[in-house]
């Protein structure tokens, strides 16, 4: 089972995760805001993770732990 | 399993770049291929005057902060004073391209057993967007509002073509960071990069066609479909030199 992890505050909000998800599950939360004053990236829907590690890859701030 | 994690070779400390910026992912890109050759102990790092300027705080090794553009020639004397150490320099368009080229072309018509990384978004980030010798024609800049005019300014350089015509040099490559497949395959040239020095073989530049989503004044997605658009037509990726591939060929 496949799981994604943000350093939330970490997090400048840039999207580059969301377009390369190919399952569409990475958005950037709405409401939420971190410590920087952006909205962080978040999975929707952690079961649909393929672990493809393409969101980590694309990340500029190595926010995001892949496991499986 | 951790089928991803930050690389060993960074450090915690937070990026300082704008907010899609890919120079986070090149830093990485270098932090792996540290990690991944376990030369951590024994790296040392040049830094720029550009946006990187800050490097030493990120990377997890013995950095040297160069002036402006000085970073092949730092890493000519700390090679040659410290030969078993592994020399990296980590440069902008700005920094190399301009006024570090004479530095830049003599490391590689010496060949140097340095590696280099040359990230090129074609414009001056840090200072606020000024045009480079690498902006684009028609690209329009704070310094040529009207798009870079080639009548008065002349035409973009490129770099790892130019570099590619001298005798000296071992590896030169251009590799783009704008999908997980160009981001991939510009890990495996990075890689290549420092196995060469660590092998001996010499002078070793990746060019990395990269991002300004801040002064290109794009989003951070429309940005990387800039560099598709219009940076890899006039920036084609490849291998513009390859000395031991050659010498192998003609075994």
């Amino acid at each position: 089972m496949a799981k994604v992890t943000f350093n939330t505050d970490l997090c400048k909000g840039c999207g580059l995760c969301v377009t390369a998800c190919p399952k569409g599950i990475v958005k950037l939360a709405q409401g939420k805001i971190n410590k920087k004053g952006h909205s962080p990236a978040e999975v929707i829907d952690q079961d649909k993770c393929i672990g493809c590690a393409f969101c980590a890859t694309m990340c500029p701030d190595c926010v995001i732990t892949v496991e499986k | 399993m951790v089928v991803f994690e930050k690389p060993k070779s960074l450090t915690d400390a937070p990026l300082h770049y704008c907010p899609g910026c890919t120079h986070g992912i090149i830093h990485r890109l270098v932090a792996e291929a540290i990690d991944d050759l376990g030369i951590e102990g024994k790296t040392i790092g040049v830094a720029p005057v550009g946006c990187a300027v800050m490097a030493y705080n990120y990377f997890a090794c013995d950095m040297v902060e160069a002036a402006h553009g000085r970073a092949p020639a730092v890493a000519t004397g700390l090679k040659r004073a410290l030969p078993e150490n592994i020399i990296f320099t980590y440069q902008g368009d700005g920094d190399l391209a301009s006024i570090g080229m004479a530095e830049t072309v003599h490391a590689a018509t010496r060949n140097e057993n340095i590696t280099v990384i040359f990230v090129n978004n074609a414009i001056y980030g840090m200072t606020g967007g000024q045009m480079a010798p690498t902006s684009l024609p028609g690209q329009v800049t704070q310094t040529s509002p009207y798009g870079r005019d080639t009548n008065t300014v002349g035409f973009p350089i490129r770099v790892s073509e130019m570099l590619a015509t001298l005798d000296g040099p071992e590896f030169i490559q251009r590799v783009a960071v704008n999908n997980v497949k160009n981001v991939l395959a510009a890990k495996k040239a990075i890689k290549k990069a420092f196995q060469n020095q660590v092998e001996g073989k010499g002078f070793s530049l990746i060019e990395v066609v990269s991002s300004c989503p801040t002064n290109w004044g794009m989003t951070p997605e429309k940005a990387l479909e800039w560099i598709d658009e219009k940076m890899i037509p006039y920036y084609p990726l490849g291998v513009y030199k390859d000395r031991s591939a050659v010498k192998e060929e003609q075994k």
